[in-house]
């Protein structure tokens, strides 16, 4: 199978359109039995009480937040290193759902905050370096939008993804680097998961589910992009999207 | 099933407010993003259809 063929925005708009229903399908599931286990099944914490239950939404939106970015920097990378069209509309299709994951994560750290803290807020670095990457998110749509050259408005807007990656090993790291208020890693690569397995099983098919709905929402908003930055090429080639190519 | 009653499931201890707010916000978010893209894509494609006439 020829996949660089795919590079195509025209050519990529069926498959994308094909795989949308599987990972949407799939992220139903996930989050189903995701909040099954994490409401219903998982024990309370003997810490934290019934508001440690925050972790089911707060660490996948948090998680999220920072993979989308990473993966949305790839694919600015690529397009600026290729110049190809698909790879910066894919920057624009990632950002708003990497923004809204930030925004959650913020929001469950709130309501996560003031029962266990006693404040809503802190200038803690973790909290603080989430805050800068929401302003990142907001910075690389802005940019897009207040440039009306397409071009010029894909290479800006992706180099700004690209110089805003050094922010995501901050705020992973912070909790180590600095003295933070917020806890460390519950779960790393280099140690044992420091919470009880069916916590963690909870916690994981969430994050699974919130990876999967990101994929089937990322590649939807990608073929709207596509239909509205490649609407003239359609011309030549409507039988790609089966919405337009009965008009004529 | 770690619940005794229904009561005792909403108020989760105390913290309801605060988790189920999470839990509603987190969903709401996700369904309105949906909601969203579906207009999105209704939009792009009335448009596409139309330039696709015009200039066919």
């Amino acid at each position: 199978m020829n996949w660089s063929k795919y590079s195509a925005p025209l050519a990529f708009y069926p498959l994308a359109g094909r795989m949308i229903p599987w990972f949407g399908t799939v992220a139903a599931l996930a989050i189903a039995v995701g909040l099954y286990i994490g409401l219903l099944v998982a024990p309370t914490d003997f810490q934290q009480g019934e508001a440690y239950r925050i972790i089911f939404v707060h660490v996948p939106a948090a998680w999220m937040s920072m993979f989308l970015y990473v993966v949305m920097a790839v694919w600015a990378a690529v397009g600026l290193g290729l110049n190809a069209r698909l790879s910066f509309m894919m920057t624009q299709a990632i950002a708003p759902t990497g923004a809204m994951f930030t925004f959650l994560a913020l929001l469950t750290g709130a309501m996560w905050g003031k029962p266990t803290w006693g404040a809503w807020w802190v200038w803690d670095a973790r909290l603080t370096s989430e805050l800068i990457l929401l302003f990142q998110y907001a910075g690389v749509m802005l940019l897009r939008t207040s440039i009306d050259d397409q071009r010029r408005a894909d290479r800006a807007s992706g180099v700004c993804a690209l110089v805003g990656v050094v922010n995501i090993p901050i705020i992973y790291f912070s909790v180590q680097w600095w003295n933070t208020l917020h806890q460390g890693a519950s779960v790393s690569m280099t140690a044992a998961p420091k919470m009880a397995t069916i916590m963690l099983t909870g916690m994981l098919l969430m994050t699974f589910g919130f990876w999967m709905y990101s994929l089937a929402v990322i590649l939807s908003r990608a073929r709207c992009v596509i239909l509205e930055r490649e609407s003239l090429q359609l011309w030549s080639k409507p039988s790609s999207v089966p919405e337009v190519a009965g008009v004529r | 099933m770690y619940w005794g009653s229904l009561s005792e499931f909403l108020e989760m201890g105390g913290y309801g407010l605060y988790v189920w707010t999470s839990f509603i916000i987190t969903g709401l978010c996700m369904v309105w993003e949906i909601l969203a893209l579906w207009r999105r894509r209704a939009a792009a494609i009335a448009e596409s259809r139309g330039i696709v006439r015009d200039i066919g």
